[in-house]
């Protein structure tokens, strides 16, 4: 009796250690991969910025062969009340960088959402998608120059969805302000923040938008600018300490006969965005230069249309138009002989795209841009990228 | 004690939501089946028939219906895996997420076939659960059917007597309505028959069609023309009787290999709304036996 009691407690406990064993494979979270890379053709320095742009970030393109980012992502849930998700890019050059890193909340309930840790900004429409999802090589003039291609925080996010048959989504976020135009800084309270609203639906069974409206309020401390051109004919370092406000404008309409977007669709997006930034340059502040320090106010506004057609099955080819416009600057009287003020020059490129996709998981593109952001430097670019999508099957957002 | 009280709130909770539950359908055949097993509930259906299943976008409208949705029926086995869990996530609907009650997947109550013994992206788009196009067998509906019942009766407990008449009720129409399926398709028992997308394993085990060859190289892939020139040569060794599409798939694939092997191309409905006929889930069936067996002739 004694032993057949054993032997079932034996017996269970090999079932239970099998089933554990099982389990934690089980629980392993969704893992992806993406790998790309592009060649490119550029007549000019891809380290030119678009004119009037100089204070602005210029992320610019590879030449020649580029690998690019790979980028690993890792998502699972954490318990009942959590999600994780982990994106990390490997840069061709070796070392390894976190591009996402935040929980969300998954039981909150009455439309509440909560993200916190290091995510994409849910400003705008195109600054949520990672580089594996954009329908071009490359972002947006409008993104490169104001947002760095991508405004990337720390902090939380706060969204709520309405009960309401239209969707209406509200956000709010409070961050480090990590990115450009803010500037990294250790204090207690927020460096930035963010609220943006958007409203979509579909109209019958073919046709579907959303639109959306984002604010964006930072503060720059001692932001530096280098090889900024004066109006001595020099390149100088500059640097920046104000207040930053964008405010943004999204629209995306799209269509597909019978709903249906495997055969064939069309896509139209526009973005437009507004900085005015307010506060006291210090011009020249390199070793040896003049430091001098005064106000200093402008308005710079940037947007792009474009237009992705299916025509086929796996095939899409996109125009895009982008314009950026510097504005007009308030300087100080003591920078008044050395800031430019007004460039007269509005930048701006138009870009095609083709694209093949084998399947839903590899992608090949072919993209063309006559690129009139710099002055007196026009530029044929040629692209062609290709990206791949190992593991998880990552569902994509509208 | 506890249990009367919460049973009173409960009750009082539906009345004040006028009771009716708010359910979104992933795909029609599952609206349809609710529409029978639920007929007061606020009905939404998320895709449709023209619509490739394994390609919906998680557009705004969706996520806003699902932020209102008491209940989620889906096919399940990963046939909305593109779509559906940005779609939850996003919705902040707690009562809907997967593993919660308001969450149910059609594929759980019946048996799955084309289960792959090897997972691979190489073999193209294989769901690791088993072929998802479960809908094309009519038996599959009976179990399906009592399983949603019980969940309806479990989340509106105040209504559970209704559900279980209106489930008796399908239950001894779709019976019937079965077997006068069967009789009627009896002549397609052993008839070969070519697809174009692996959907149709369901229909082929209910009906005893017998598949000889797939117009997809691999599943969810399209086929090139020189592809469909070795399935030609594969059909003139083996003949078939007739190719089968789903209605939201592209005609040409079909057509070509129609005309060149001389069998009839059968669009399908394959779902409720695939076509005028297929108003409703007997609607669907009488059509697509009909269509079967004039392919026949």
């Amino acid at each position: 009796m004694f032993d057949i009691k054993r032997l079932c407690a034996l017996v269970l406990l090999g079932l239970a250690s099998h089933a554990q064993a099982a389990n934690e494979a089980a629980f392993n979270p969704a893992f992806s991969l993406i790998l790309s890379g592009t060649y490119a053709s550029l007549r000019q320095d891809p380290a030119t910025p678009a004119t009037g742009f100089a204070m602005n970030p210029n992320p610019g393109h590879e030449q020649g062969f580029n690998i690019g980012e790979s980028e690993m992502g890792i998502s699972a849930n954490v318990d009942p009340q959590f999600r994780g998700v982990a994106t990390l890019a490997l840069a061709a050059a070796g070392g390894v960088s976190v591009e996402n890193a935040y929980v969300q909340s998954t039981s909150l309930g009455d439309g509440l959402n909560l993200k916190f840790g290091r995510f994409f900004s849910g400003l705008g429409y195109l600054n949520e998608q990672h580089a594996h999802a954009w329908d071009f090589v490359d972002q947006p003039l409008v993104y490169a120059a104001l947002w760095e291609n991508q405004l990337g925080e720390d902090g939380v996010q706060l969204k709520w969805l309405a009960p309401t048959e239209l969707f209406v989504e509200l956000g709010g976020e409070m961050g480090k302000g990590r990115g450009f135009p803010g500037t990294d800084r250790a204090k207690n309270g927020s460096g930035a923040g963010v609220l943006f609203l958007h409203v979509g639906d579909d109209i019958g069974s073919e046709q579907s938008w959303r639109a959306g409206l984002s604010l964006h309020r930072t503060r720059a401390v001692a932001r530096e600018s280098s090889k900024v051109p004066d109006l001595h004919g020099n390149t100088v370092t500059d640097q920046f300490t104000g207040d930053s406000r964008t405010a943004g404008l999204d629209l995306v309409w799209k269509y597909a006969p019978n709903g249906n977007i495997k055969e064939r669709y069309l896509k139209l997006q526009g973005e437009y965005f507004r900085r005015n930034e307010n506060g006291d340059l210090s011009y020249d502040t390199g070793s040896g230069g003049t430091n001098v320090t005064d106000s200093y106010a402008v308005t710079q506004r940037g947007w792009y249309m474009q237009g992705v057609y299916q025509f086929m099955p796996r095939w899409r080819t996109a125009l895009r138009i982008d314009r950026l416009d510097p504005g007009s600057a308030s300087v100080g009287t003591a920078n008044a002989t050395n800031v430019i003020a007004n460039y007269a020059f509005k930048p701006s490129r138009t870009t095609l795209m083709l694209d093949y996709s084998p399947s839903e998981f590899s992608r090949i593109r072919v993209q063309l841009a006559n690129d009139q952001s710099r002055q007196n430097l026009s530029d044929k670019q040629l692209f062609v990228q290709y990206i791949m999508s190992l593991g998880a099957h990552g569902a994509h957002s509208y | 004690m506890n249990k009367i009280i919460s049973a009173l709130c409960l009750l009082l909770l539906s009345n004040a939501a006028h009771a009716a539950i708010n359910l979104f359908a992933c795909e029609p055949e599952w609206a349809a089946l609710a529409r029978q097993l639920a007929p007061d509930a606020d009905i939404y259906t998320a895709t449709g028939a023209l619509q490739d299943p394994h390609r919906i976008e998680a557009r705004p409208s969706l996520i806003a219906r699902a932020r209102r949705a008491d209940l989620v029926v889906c096919t399940g086995a990963e046939l909305e895996m593109a779509w559906l869990p940005v779609v939850l996530r996003e919705s902040s609907n707690g009562k809907v997420q997967p593993g919660s009650d308001g969450y149910f997947e059609a594929a759980d109550a019946v048996t799955m076939l084309e289960v792959p013994s090897r997972l691979d992206r190489a073999d193209g788009d294989v769901h690791a659960r088993g072929n998802p196009h479960i809908q094309t067998d009519a038996r599959n509906f009976l179990p399906i059917a009592a399983a949603l019942s019980a969940r309806l009766a479990q989340l509106d407990p105040a209504h559970a007597g209704a559900y279980r008449q209106h489930l008796a009720a399908f239950e001894h129409d779709w019976r019937a309505a079965i077997a006068k399926w069967e009789q009627q398709a009896a002549p397609l028992k052993g008839v070969p028959v070519v697809v174009q997308h692996q959907g149709f394993p369901y229909l082929a085990a209910w009906l005893g069609l017998r598949q000889v060859a797939v117009l997809e190289p691999k599943p969810g892939m399209d086929p090139s023309a020189a592809w469909l020139a070795q399935v030609l040569a594969t059909l003139q060794r083996q003949p078939a009787k007739m190719v089968l599409r789903a209605a939201y798939q592209d005609g040409r694939p079909s057509e070509w290999i129609a005309q060149r092997a001389g069998i009839a191309a059968v669009e399908l409905p394959y779902t409720v709304g695939g076509n005028d006929e297929a108003k409703d889930l007997y609607r669907l069936f009488d059509d697509t036996v009909a269509r079967l067996l004039k392919g026949l002739q």
